[in-house]
């Protein structure tokens, strides 16, 4: 028998202490904690933009750093970038491969990125010397789709992709600097921490995991969805972490407690969780599903305070911009709508 | 199942994953009170800076026109 058995009692036992370890600190609920505090009045946000001009299913949006420009993924092949306060279009970029499932922006706003079924990350330089978008670099090494990227800055990005791994790269010399492995399913999105120095993971195998980017490790493990992780993020004091899930439920786990502080589900919703994002103060969750709505949650209180209701099709992805102004959503339906 | 027939790499695999338990088990925590108050504290404190949740005056609002009055 020997080593092998031994192995894996000692990881029930480990897993067992967790567990337990966890309990002796859970001194209370989130919902008993935030009792004495008033549930937010009904949230009514408006459609103040729409910005047309994708041809096919949006797959992914993300805000740049100015609340003003965002890059927006389409499977009609384009990467656009929108001015979302004129709804002029800045840049339209032609990609070689039209399966994109993620895009991404710099905070510097100099460089976007893409990826999806070519196993590759695309990086564009957006302020090249003649006026013209160009691929910079093509990130090659994941086995898998990419599922997500994040830029740290103008020379490093991270990736994750259902080869079950995510991926710090050094943009400049198109090389892998870490690989971050652990997740026994697809990883399905990535969110950086407000400080550069963490970032989080969902996965296909119902966890998410937090994971020390310098070190290459992964330091914390959650559990508790019953389905896919499609949706990752952090709350705004970088201290919790918010996943969405197929289970149609969204999850508030704190980073320093190690456990869940509560789910967001409600009987009526049957459809997963696409996509989410945190207003600005994070009190309110806004959660993409399937069913073509997003819900608007008052995360203290775990109470459904708003809907927005506006697209034909999947909302696949949601923003929210960095000035806390204004949120955007992209569907199936080819559109992009801003809200506030 | 007997470890004569597991392959090498399992064994690798299984010793990992010990490890990483241990080092996930190791965590140092905080109690749920304290970190449920903090994250409340945080929502309270920056809800005036959240226009989401306290709404946007039109003229103060840049995906709203201004609505300009000409008395004529």
């Amino acid at each position: 028998m020997g080593e092998m058995e031994e192995l894996r009692k000692e990881m029930e036992n480990l897993k067992d202490q967790i567990t337990a370890a966890r309990k002796t600190f859970q001194d209370t609920t989130l919902q008993e904690a935030a009792s004495g505090v008033t549930v937010v009045g009904r949230v009514q946000l408006k459609t103040r933009k729409t910005l047309r001009g994708h041809l096919a299913k949006i797959y992914a949006m993300h805000w740049g750093t100015d609340s003003t420009l965002c890059v927006s993924a389409s499977q009609d092949g384009k990467l656009i970038v929108w001015d979302s306060i004129t709804t002029n279009k800045v840049n339209a970029i032609p990609l070689k491969s039209s399966w994109v499932m993620t895009c991404a922006y710099a905070p510097s706003g100099n460089l976007v990125a893409c990826g999806g079924l070519d196993n590759m990350c695309s990086i564009y330089n957006l302020k090249g010397k003649d006026g013209n978008v160009k691929v910079m670099r093509e990130l090659a090494a994941h086995t898998g789709y990419l599922s997500c990227c994040r830029f740290l800055s103008d020379t490093e990005i991270i990736t994750s992709s259902g080869d079950c791994t995510c991926v710090l790269w050094d943009i400049e010399t198109g090389t892998e600097k870490m690989v971050f492995a652990g997740h026994q399913g697809d990883c399905m999105s990535l969110g950086v921490s407000p400080d550069f120095k963490f970032f989080i993971s969902g996965a296909c195998d119902f966890t998410a995991k937090l994971w020390d980017i310098r070190e290459a490790q992964c330091r914390q493990t959650f559990s508790g969805h019953e389905s896919d992780i499609n949706a990752i993020g952090f709350f705004p004091n970088g201290n919790a972490v918010i996943t969405g899930s197929d289970d149609a439920t969204c999850k508030l786990y704190d980073l320093r407690a190690d456990q869940e502080l509560i789910t967001y589900q409600d009987s009526s919703i049957m459809c997963g969780v696409t996509s989410l994002a945190a207003s600005k103060s994070g009190r309110l969750l806004l959660a993409g599903h399937d069913d073509f709505n997003v819900n608007i949650w008052d995360m203290l209180k775990s109470e459904r305070v708003g809907v927005l209701a506006g697209h034909d099709n999947r909302v696949s992805c949601i923003g929210v911009s960095s000035d806390g102004m204004a949120c955007c959503t992209g569907s199936w339906d080819s559109f992009l709508k801003i809200w506030n | 199942m007997s470890s004569i027939s597991a392959p090498h790499s399992s064994l690798v695999l299984a010793q990992k994953a010990v490890k990483q338990l241990r080092l996930e088990a190791s965590v140092r925590r905080i109690k749920v009170s304290q970190a449920a108050a903090e994250l409340k504290t945080f929502c309270l404190q920056n809800a005036h800076k959240d226009p989401l949740l306290t709404g946007v005056p039109s003229s103060d609002n840049p995906f709203r026109p201004p609505k300009s009055c000409i008395l004529l």
